[in-house]
């Protein structure tokens, strides 16, 4: 059995009530310290195979190994804290009352109490240099600091890898920046969900497009980013005056 | 996403910054406080005149030992003004025995259940204004938590907290795009939209509270919120807290005893 962070073979995954299969046979294998970006029209199935990586959805057809794990009811605890999953609107991550019991509530649901905890969120926020905010209540917070929190709520459960939904999307330029600042120095696996092909292109030197529940390409992302063919098949499409090929 | 500080947020607005000695009590001390405080002065007879007298002198002491601005104060003793026209209508409406003031005739038993409830109302008011503008919402949640408060409750109360703010913002949007599209309601008929925006709003705090849950579930949650209690109330912070009550209930035994 592969060590990977994440292998992923076969998985299939149908809606209850619905005829199309959202998955239809993904493999994926992500090795340790890779950034890889997961392309794909709305509605490919990129979210639905997020969902599947932290237990969400429960397992149809296919296998899921995290590490050493292989996906199952046993060993779910174990999987939520070594994959730390970041949600597209931070305002459903960060549900308690303060910045400080949001990034506490995962490590203390694994147990981690008292001082240790402390220490914890403290060190946590620090990583994400959102140290500041920790008395901060979340509505208080620009949407680049609800993003950094929301990466620090699962950091404190020291994820071995992290998988991120459209984490620039309502980002400024500036939130957008200091966001590939912050994922590119963390030494997590990184999977990052996004529609943001400049993002892709200049964070993660591996893409993976999703279409129509399957994959349907797999490589060096400049080379992906450079088949207007490929892209236009799946309704991926680079902004105006974007070369890929000259970045 | 819009604003990095949104402006009149319900949550924290109450909350008046300031360093004194009411802000830095441990909130747990400062709730027992307040329920003791207004529940001495509920009990007090309506008669024992003297003793709203020290309930007030009592609880405006703490609001300048708090620092809270007494205008702030005044102002958000607004909020009892509907008990107030109610009162000031009983001794009109009031039957039983009839006294002359003004060369009005009043009814002396409807005269002191106004008094009854403007004392009452207003001191009571006045404390809990003391305790939400010294006393953070998070910090509110917390005292509860300590006070043995279920959890499932304070949980339910924290997400409304932290929730409402949103729901407000949608709700303000979606009035937004029904007035920019000329949309005015005067009369009742026209009120088909806002049942059908309310609707809307439920269904989308419906997906959010399924989309929170998610979030909860992949951070190892399995049901029971996690104990995340820091500093609690010290006994100095106890007997602080106590003095307010205490003078309430010494005013309250020694009214009924007299």
């Amino acid at each position: 059995m592969s060590c990977a962070p994440l292998s992923v073979s076969q998985l299939r995954f149908t809606y209850p009530g619905e005829h199309h299969a959202a998955l239809d046979g993904i493999d994926l294998e992500v090795t340790a310290g890779e950034r890889v970006a997961l392309l794909g029209p709305n509605g490919s199935g990129k979210t639905t195979f997020v969902m599947h990586l932290n237990g969400l959805l429960e397992l149809q057809n296919g296998a899921i190994t995290i590490g050493d794990l292989v996906m199952s009811e046993d060993n779910l605890r174990e999987i939520r804290r070594r994959v730390g999953a970041v949600f597209q609107d931070a305002d459903d991550q960060l549900f308690m009352p303060t910045v400080r019991d949001d990034v506490a509530f995962g490590p203390a649901n694994l147990g981690v109490a008292g001082d240790e905890l402390d220490r914890l969120v403290v060190e946590t926020l620090e990583r994400v240099g959102a140290g500041a905010l920790i008395d901060r209540s979340p509505h208080h917070l620009s949407g680049g600091e609800k993003r950094r929190v929301a990466i620090a709520t699962v950091l404190s459960m020291s994820p071995h890898l992290l998988v991120l939904d459209e984490p620039t999307s309502g980002l400024d330029p500036a939130g957008r920046r200091e966001l590939i600042d912050l994922l590119v120095s963390l030494p997590q696996t990184q999977m990052i969900v996004t529609h943001d092909l400049p993002f892709a292109l200049q964070i993660c030197p591996r893409s993976v497009i999703i279409s129509g529940g399957r994959v349907v390409a797999d490589g060096p992302t400049r080379e992906l980013l450079a088949d207007t063919a490929l892209l236009a098949q799946h309704r991926l499409e680079l902004p105006f005056g974007f070369d890929p090929t000259r970045v | 996403m819009s604003g990095a500080h949104a402006h009149g947020s319900a949550v924290d607005s109450l909350f008046v910054e300031a360093e004194s000695a009411v802000h830095g009590l441990a909130p747990e001390a400062k709730l027992v406080a307040l329920v003791g405080f207004v529940v001495a002065a509920a009990l007090t007879p309506r008669t024992s005149v003297w003793a709203f007298g020290v309930y007030a002198v009592a609880i405006w002491l703490v609001v300048f030992v708090s620092h809270v601005p007494v205008r702030v104060v005044l102002r958000r003793l607004a909020v009892i003004v509907p008990f107030v026209i109610f009162a000031v209508l009983i001794p009109f409406i009031g039957g039983g025995e009839q006294t002359q003031v003004l060369g009005v005739s009043l009814s002396v038993d409807g005269l002191w259940a106004m008094w009854n409830i403007l004392a009452k109302a207003s001191i009571g008011a006045t404390a809990s204004i003391v305790l939400s503008a010294t006393t953070r919402v998070p910090d509110v949640l917390t005292g509860l938590t300590r006070l043995r408060v279920p959890r499932v409750l304070v949980a339910i109360i924290a997400f409304m907290m932290r929730y409402l703010d949103l729901l407000v913002r949608q709700l303000g949007r979606m009035r937004t795009s029904m007035t920019a599209r000329c949309h005015d309601p005067r009369w009742l008929w026209q009120v088909k939209p806002i049942a059908s925006s309310a609707g809307a709003l439920f269904v989308r705090s419906y997906e959010r509270g399924e989309r929170v849950h998610q979030a909860m579930l992949a951070r190892g949650y399995t049901g029971t919120m996690p104990t995340l209690d820091r500093r609690p109330a010290t006994a100095v912070d106890w007997s602080r807290a106590a003095s307010l009550p205490l003078v309430a209930v010494v005013t309250l035994i020694v009214a009924v005893v007299l």
